[in-house]
């Protein structure tokens, strides 16, 4: 059964893709500011976007994904957000691409626990951050909820990535 | 899902509740006030007792307005764009707070004087 699959990335016009991806990553951020998700808590969201991000992650390669995920936030910030946004996410999207790298790099995981990570300490970034610029560090005391609301939400984004991985990672 | 995985996930899993158990069970009691810090500088102390109306003002603008009605504070408005503050519950218990990032507002609940030295203690 030979089917022959069309390589996206592999091509000489990798920018272009990594283009694409990135305009994917943000109507992902777009669609997600449409949703009111309000939990009486600040800060819990779904983190869909994270779902190009491992797909990148996992598929091309780290720069690449790093690349994305930074200009993604420098964007969807200031299409959707405000100067504060963008600190905050940056702070969180750097924090749990690290982590997430770290993770995957250990070869002892898979999508699941990886993208779990990336969830929890985007929030765990974020809070640090929103603790610095208010120069208050009880806001701590949401930490618990944004943890566990972190693992839901990466749960979730992991079992989308994975399949999303498992339908076209060979296209890469 | 693999055998690591599972582990991975249960102790983590396994972690976040002991922390939140942890964080949430201990000395969550009824706060007595609040204290509303604007820029990490003091801007104000309230009673929770008393039912009030506390605009919080930055430069002769007032930028916040906090209600506090039958023992709990609530952000009622904000004049930054994304709201998160007032779309926030009420905050009643020692220890919660209420931020408003954008204008660095941050009310926070107080528990009486003798509360607070038990807390210095520990």
């Amino acid at each position: 059964m030979e089917v022959k699959k069309v390589s996206w990335i592999r091509l000489r016009n990798k920018v272009a893709y990594l283009g694409i991806f990135l305009a994917l990553a943000l109507i992902c951020s777009y669609v997600e500011s449409l949703i009111p998700f309000y939990f009486g808590i600040p800060g819990v969201k779904l983190g869909l976007t994270n779902v190009v991000i491992v797909l990148l992650l996992y598929c091309v390669g780290t720069k690449e994904a790093f690349c994305v995920s930074v200009l993604r936030i420098v964007l969807a910030g200031f299409l959707f957000g405000n100067m504060f946004s963008i600190l905050y996410s940056l702070a969180g999207g750097v924090l749990s691409f690290l982590v997430m790298v770290l993770l995957k790099r250990t070869g002892k995981f898979s999508v699941l626990p990886v993208s779990v990570s990336g969830g929890i300490f985007h929030n765990i970034g974020q809070i640090a951050v929103a603790a610095l610029v208010v120069e208050n560090y009880n806001i701590f005391y949401y930490l618990p909820v944004l943890l566990i609301a972190g693992f839901v939400t990466g749960f979730l984004i992991g079992i989308a990535a994975k399949e999303t991985i498992v339908r076209v990672g060979d296209r890469f | 899902m693999k055998k690591n995985d599972r582990i991975f996930l249960s102790i983590v899993f396994g972690i976040l509740l002991v922390i939140a158990a942890v964080f949430y069970l201990t000395g969550k009691s009824n706060g007595a006030k609040v204290q509303i810090t604007v820029d990490g500088v003091l801007y104000g102390t309230y009673s929770l007792d008393e039912n009030q109306e506390i605009p919080i003002e930055t430069d002769g603008v007032i930028t916040n307005i906090l209600i506090i009605k039958d023992g709990m504070a609530d952000m009622t408005e904000a004049d930054c764009p994304d709201k998160l503050c007032v779309h926030q519950r009420a905050i009643s218990k020692t220890g919660e707070t209420i931020v408003c990032l954008p204008n660095k507002v941050v009310v926070e609940v107080l528990g009486s004087e003798e509360s607070e030295l038990d807390s210095v203690a520990k």
